[in-house]
């Protein structure tokens, strides 16, 4: 057992690719749900957008990736337009069973055995994706992460990625601190309320979920070129519920609650990982095989999530007095 | 008056298009036709990475089996197909137990085949090679005329919506009664065919498992659940969405805990399991889809006409109109709740079990029947006993009927689109009252 490893390798994931998609997805979830009330159970959707248009406009079209990224950014815009214009009127619940439902169903057409041409099928889309991303690599060809276990690619994916996130999260700021922001968290305190002050609900929660659909697919942008492929398999609503677990711990309608959340769960998660598959490996436990750690860690989000939720709603930066949770 | 009369009209309703109903088969699965399998080496342990094609007419995929051993390939629809395993992608010093295992046929009339493929130590038999998917010749078999498929298609989707019926029954009632939005509903139809199928496996023939795991299944997960973890909440004024999100977690947690008991290969029952097919009339099924859909019509049959004729099912309806109205009034709410989650679950693990003869029990076998069942309350009416049931039925047909024009593959899409256009225009449901839902 080498605890240092484990350490290592837990600070990598944390601060890894896996991540900064996770919190890219979250924030946009916390426009959504943490600013907005908007109970969206399908954010997997914008980051499954955001991925497949980059694969397809630069696999399947054989287009610049500079190219792909705005479109990627528009397909998202158009998803938010489509989920939202029959579902924002509809009440919490409706709106949960709708957007997960959703969810799936863009996965089922992205996977299918029709469409195979385009998206590919179960196999999705695998190629050079990221390819004129990572030729912009400024680290040294020998470069070699001090401590952590981050390849140069990934080191190069996970400096941007930081950096954006820093910029949207910066913009988030700025944007609840505006009026816009005092509207929408009318919104979720009081919807009518808001209403009687002549303003006009619907737009806001739609320009809420068309923010945070962008910042979501921006989650998938990153996903595909990463990881220079695209599997349908992947975006299981499991990610959307992984993403809310995330919010939840940070703390939801706090700028700082994904960010934190993210770096957390993924250490925490990659540590316990980590840590059983090494202690098995040693003979120390011998009641686990080590195909038992997968399940596992999906055992503890959903009991950390339920927890959460019954214990510490507003998670650790949270403000009760900020989120009162409740629907109807 | 009037009620009785509606009411006896609709369990006869329930009772007739269950005998139509019999004349179908199996319900198909929601997710698409697929051949499924798991690759062990002599030792048992799973071996990745093997490539597998699949070709029929005009069609070809290969799949690779993952880290426990196990593929899964998607097919368009029934028929006829080429099985072949790549045995240069099996490790160095095993092979096949027969060499014409390397390429079969087999028929898959819909859902999921399961293949065997064994494979044992020692010097590797002549192998042919790479697959080459573009020279898979098997033909497709050719089916029925239009109109009988579209028959068949129709009581395949009344069986298939009797099945969804059990399930979306209990998820409705909770609704109702309580508001919540169960998202850990499906994880009650598994652990009701776990607990069937670990009876089972101790020995006790499935007939006299199925009842026990069903009675076990209310009152522990169903009335056990209620009183530990739902009705605490519910004192500590837990809001709706909190508890939704509860609700998630929680069936992430079951279904990952079976997962790590079980495993993740398909299960069968020992009794019935493989089941030869009869003919009646027109009409191809199985002896066991006959039974099971009977037993499940008389069973929704019953608890309908128990929900709308006794003291107890009365106060529900009286609980999901409104539950502080209906305390007022002397009805013990939490009572009724308890009794909801109790009958609830019961359904479901006789949706579990009967998921399970027909098709395989599986981990996540209730997950992927959630959002069927969602779009089926949806669309009949939120928190309505009729509206389940109605709902349903449409949803079953009409994920079956749309086979016809779109792969089989995609028939879930259908339903969900549905779900989603039905919402756009009538969101209370085709049998919801009009109320606010915005």
């Amino acid at each position: 057992m080498d605890i240092g490893f484990v350490l290592a390798q837990s600070i990598t994931q944390a601060l890894g690719v896996t991540a900064i998609i996770y919190c890219l997805a979250a924030i946009g979830l916390n426009i959504q749900f943490g600013y907005t009330g908007l109970l969206n159970f399908g954010q997997v959707a914008f980051v499954t957008v955001g991925a497949y248009s980059i694969g397809v406009v630069v696999v399947t079209m054989g287009l610049s990736l500079w190219l792909a990224i705005p479109i990627a950014l528009l397909a998202s815009v158009i998803l938010a337009l489509i989920l939202g214009i029959p579902t924002l009127r509809l009440r919490a619940d409706y709106l949960a069973i709708v957007t997960i439902a959703a969810s799936e169903l863009l996965r089922l057409v992205v996977r299918s055995i029709a469409l195979r041409d385009i998206f590919g099928g179960v196999n999705g889309i695998n190629g050079k994706i990221g390819e004129q991303f990572h030729a912009l690599n400024p680290l040294p060809a020998e470069f070699v992460t001090p401590y952590l276990t981050f390849s140069r690619q990934d080191a190069w994916v996970v400096l941007v990625g930081w950096v954006i996130i820093a910029i949207i999260s910066f913009g988030v700021w700025l944007l609840v601190r505006s009026p816009w922001g005092r509207v929408v968290r009318g919104i979720r305190e009081d919807e009518y309320a808001v209403v009687s002050l002549g303003k006009n609900v619907f737009v806001y929660k739609m320009q809420a979920l068309i923010l945070g659909g962008m910042v979501g697919a921006m989650g998938g942008i990153i996903w595909a070129i990463a990881k220079q492929s695209v599997q349908p398999d992947t975006f299981v609503p499991d990610v959307t519920f992984f993403t809310y677990t995330i919010l939840l711990l940070g703390g939801a309608a706090r700028i700082f609650g994904p960010i934190v959340g993210a770096i957390l769960f993924w250490f925490l998660l990659a540590g316990v990982g980590e840590f059983l598959s090494q202690a098995i490996q040693a003979g120390w436990i011998d009641f686990l095989k080590p195909t038992d750690v997968g399940p596992i860690r999906f055992i503890l989000v959903g009991i950390g999530l339920m927890s959460l939720m019954i214990f510490r709603p507003q998670g650790i930066f949270g403000d009760k007095r900020e989120l009162a949770l409740d629907g109807r | 008056m009037l009620q009785r009369r509606r009411t006896i009209v609709g369990a006869f309703l329930l009772l007739f298009i269950g005998l139509f109903g019999l004349a179908g088969t199996a319900p198909a699965m929601a997710e698409g036709s697929a051949i499924v399998g798991v690759i062990t080496d002599p030792s048992g342990n799973p071996v990745p990475d093997v490539l597998i094609g699949v070709a029929a007419e005009g069609f070809t995929e290969t799949g690779t089996t993952g880290p426990d051993g196990a593929f899964r390939i998607e097919i368009p629809k029934g028929g006829s197909y080429e099985v072949s395993i790549d045995v240069t992608t099996l490790p160095e010093g095993i092979s096949l137990a027969k060499a014409e295992d390397e390429s079969r046929t087999l028929l898959v009339l819909g859902g999921e085949k399961k293949i065997i493929i064994k494979l044992v130590d020692g010097e590797g038999t002549e192998s042919a090679g790479p697959i080459d998917p573009e020279t898979g010749e098997a033909s497709v078999s050719a089916t029925g005329g239009t109109g009988q498929q579209v028959i068949q298609l129709f009581f395949d989707g009344i069986l298939f919506g009797i099945l969804i019926a059990l399930g979306a029954l209990g998820l409705n009632l909770i609704f109702g009664t309580t508001g919540l939005t169960n998202f850990s509903h499906g994880e009650l139809l598994t652990l009701g065919a776990f607990t069937a199928i670990v009876l089972n496996e101790l020995g006790v023939h499935i007939i006299i498992a199925a009842p026990i795991a069903v009675i076990f299944s209310a009152l522990i997960y169903g009335g056990g659940q209620n009183k530990l973890l739902w009705k605490p909440l519910r004192r500590r004024r837990t809001g709706l969405i909190a508890s939704m999100i509860v609700t998630i977690g929680l069936a992430i947690t079951l279904r990952y805990t079976l997962l790590l008991f079980f495993g993740g290969s398909p299960r069968s029952y020992q009794q019935y399991a493989g089941m030869t097919g009869i003919s009646i009339g027109p009409f191809s099924t199985t002896p066991k889809a006959l039974i099971l859909a009977a037993i499940a019509v008389v069973v929704l049959a019953v608890t309908v006409f128990w929900l709308q004729n006794s003291r107890i099912g009365k106060a529900t309806r009286a609980v999901s109109d409104n539950p502080a109205l209906a305390s007022t009034t002397g009805i013990n709410v939490e009572r009724v709740i308890s009794v909801v989650w109790i009958l609830g679950a019961g359904l479901a693990a006789f949706a579990g079990i009967y998921l399970g003869l027909t098709q395989d029990v599986t981990w996540n076998m209730g997950q992927r029947l959630l959002l069927v069942m969602f779009a089926a309350i949806t669309l009949g009416g939120l928190g309505t006993i009729w509206g389940a049931i109605v709902g349903s039925l449409v949803v079953g047909v009409f994920i079956q009927m749309t086979t016809l024009f779109i792969p089989t593959e995609m028939k879930t899409v259908g339903a969900l689109f549905l779900m989603i256009v039905i919402l756009m225009v009538r969101p209370q449901g085709l049998l919801g009252r009009r109320e606010r839902v915005g």
